[in-house]
């Protein structure tokens, strides 16, 4: 059983004077699915998100949600949709319940009903006890909860949030990978914005990766990964002096430019023979009398697709180990820039 | 439960929803409370003092409450500007409810603040000697008068808020177009010794009529120690009030709602 698509963008673009934010963006998630967008600052997610919860008009190019077209049946979206914004948009002169009654009124919902709604999210979302209190003393991950909680007051079959982990610290991130996760389960559609590329790899069944307003490529996270082909060899050589010599080595049997971060003295290059090139790796540093240590093959991270990519490597970085990367071949990325095109 | 339209109803929470903020913000609420008792006070005796005693500061009083609930529409830019620049705005437009409650609950809670305001003055008046000395039910219509005024001017200043670029636009210009406005009237003074155009403008300005037209429901003196007011808008006082503030409201609504449905989060 195939399900429907409860959210589509069709060539998405919006110029903001002489910028171009949007430049025929493409996307869908089906029921119960959850799609991220992953980019990084600047990309074009906020306008996307602002387009699809009708906040914004498209210059071009149509969108749906939940079988309701947002140009020219908005108030079926609204009614269909949560949103949490990159910014949290908390009435700071509210409690945090007077916060969640106001929205499940809006939303119209009756008096006690709102009242009841408002108090199983405040306990749902560890804010039970701050509920009555003002928003204004709420620190940043509460503001975050409260403002997320806003978008599941009416139980919408679809969530869109927009970075809602964006400066949260790693606990409050956790419990907030979580509570998505328990969205997902009751089966509703979520859209989510990241720049985190853990973040899209852990909760998203597919992904969209945004670049200066063009999706640049499109699919699950394996997929993506094994865009980037096949497994990475790592190793860290013992002197700095050692790095150009090591990375002159690796050239000769990686199938790319070996990356060097030379803060870690770590070297990373896409091998195609696994352990054959580990070995034979080895052996001729050695014979170059380079030490190594830490060697070993990974499967490609998002983090390594996104630098494929894009050619530039992410604000935020999943394993710490990206500053100061060579850049990847400008032909690859082209042909794999074709790939995102299609699906 | 009877039904109440959707847009009465959504605006109504909205209304809840700043009267709650304005109720726990006390900048605002001294703006709403002590501004109009400096009013009274300062114009009754200041100008009231130099220009004909007694009687004149009972003059003055009419032309201070509708001056000051003028004033009051710079609430609704700083109200509407704060929520739009803070993200609520695109919080409601995101949500399944009526497009005008976001603008109809805003004025009608700085409707409930301007009539703090004029509670306070009148109290603030009868202290320094003013009296109601028309028959209840004018007094009751001049109140309402007022306040229809004042809800006018609400839906002006929703309009000077939505159409600013920036708050501090929004701020200064909705409190700059006031001065002109409330000053080139008869509110204080003679509209007779002014040149032409600005006769002409301060015998047909809201502001002039509205005061006039309080004045007579009132029972209070029309001029004092000025020639007697013989324009049509003068002699219609009551009516032209009225129908100047329906006229404002007319045509700032849809402007305003239309502008609404563009505003984009700033
Ligand atoms: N209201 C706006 N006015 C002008 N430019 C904007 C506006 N919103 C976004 N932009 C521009 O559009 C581009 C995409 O922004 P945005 O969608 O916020 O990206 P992201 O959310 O991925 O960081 C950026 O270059 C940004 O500066
Ligand atoms: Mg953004």
């Amino acid at each position: 059983m195939t399900s429907a698509t409860a959210i589509s963008a069709e060539s998405l673009v919006k110029n903001f004077g002489t910028n171009r934010a949007l430049d025929g963006v493409e996307f869908s998630a089906r029921e119960g699915r959850v799609l991220g967008l992953l980019g990084p600052n600047g990309a074009g997610k906020t306008t996307a998100v602002r387009i699809l919860t009708t906040l914004l008009r498209p210059d071009a190019g149509s969108a749906s949600v939940a079988g309701h077209d947002v140009l020219t049946e908005p108030h079926a979206v609204r009614r269909s949709i949560g949103l949490s914004g990159q910014y949290a948009a908390v009435d700071e002169n509210l409690t945090g319940r007077e916060n969640l009654y106001m929205v499940g009124r809006l939303y119209g919902m009756n008096r006690p009903d709102a009242r009841r709604r408002a108090g199983e999210l405040l306990d749902g979302f560890q804010l039970g006890e701050a509920g009555d209190r003002i928003a204004k003393g709420y620190s940043g991950g509460m503001r975050r909860r409260l403002d997320l909680a806003g978008a599941l007051v009416a139980r919408p079959p679809v969530v869109m949030l927009d970075e809602p982990t964006t400066g949260l610290d790693p606990r409050g991130r956790m419990d907030t990978w979580r509570l998505i996760a328990e969205l997902v389960d009751d089966g509703t559609t979520v859209l989510l914005t990241t720049q985190y590329l853990e973040e899209a790899d852990a909760l998203a069944d597919t992904i969209a990766v945004i670049d200066h307003g063009r999706v640049i490529a499109n699919g699950t996270s394996n997929e993506l990964k094994s865009l980037v082909g096949g497994e990475r060899l790592e190793l860290v050589v013992d002197e700095a002096t050692e790095l150009d010599t090591a990375a002159e080595v690796l050239a000769g049997i990686g199938s790319d430019t070996p990356r060097v971060d030379a803060q870690s003295r770590r070297l990373q290059v896409v091998v195609n023979d696994g352990s054959k090139s580990l070995i034979e790796a080895v052996r001729r540093l050695g014979d170059s009398g380079i030490e190594v240590h830490d060697v070993g093959l990974h499967r490609p991270t998002l983090d390594d697709a996104f630098l494929s990519l894009t050619g530039k490597p992410t604000e935020v970085s999943g394993n710490g180990g990206t500053t100061d990367v060579a850049e990847p071949e400008g032909a690859a990325t082209a042909e794999r820039a074709e790939w995102g095109g299609r699906q | 439960m009877t039904v109440v339209p959707p847009s009465l109803r959504d605006s109504s929470v909205v209304a809840w929803r700043n009267l709650l903020n304005i109720k726990r913000n006390p900048d605002w609420l001294l703006s709403g409370t002590v501004q109009p008792i400096m009013f009274v006070l300062l114009f009754a005796f200041v100008f009231g003092g130099s220009l004909g005693g007694g009687r004149y500061r009972e003059f003055l009083i009419a032309g201070i409450f509708v001056q000051t609930v003028a004033f009051n529409s710079s609430f609704t830019v700083i109200g509407l500007t704060n929520d739009l620049q803070k993200g609520i705005v695109d919080r409601f437009r995101a949500l399944p409810m009526s497009r005008v409650a976001v603008l109809l609950g805003r004025t009608s809670s700085d409707l409930a603040v301007s009539l703090l305001s004029v509670v306070i003055m009148s109290l603030c008046g009868l202290l320094i000697g003013w009296r109601l000395r028309g028959d209840p039910t004018d007094v009751l219509t001049g109140y309402l008068v007022l306040l229809l005024f004042s809800f006018a001017m609400s839906w002006v200043g929703a309009f000077i808020g939505l159409i600013s670029r920036t708050v501090e636009v929004a701020q200064s210009a909705g409190l700059l177009w006031l001065f002109p406005v409330t000053f080139i009237s008869s509110v204080f003074v003679s509209a007779e010794s002014m040149p032409t155009p600005l006769r002409v403008f301060a015998r047909w300005n809201p502001i002039t009529v509205n005061a006039d037209a309080l004045r007579e429901l009132f029972g209070n003196p029309i001029r004092v120690g000025m020639p007697p007011p013989s324009s049509w808008p003068a002699e219609h006082a009551v009516p032209y009030a009225v129908g100047s503030s329906l006229v404002i409201i007319a045509v700032f609504v849809p402007l305003s709602v239309a502008r609404y449905r563009r505003v984009a989060s700033r």
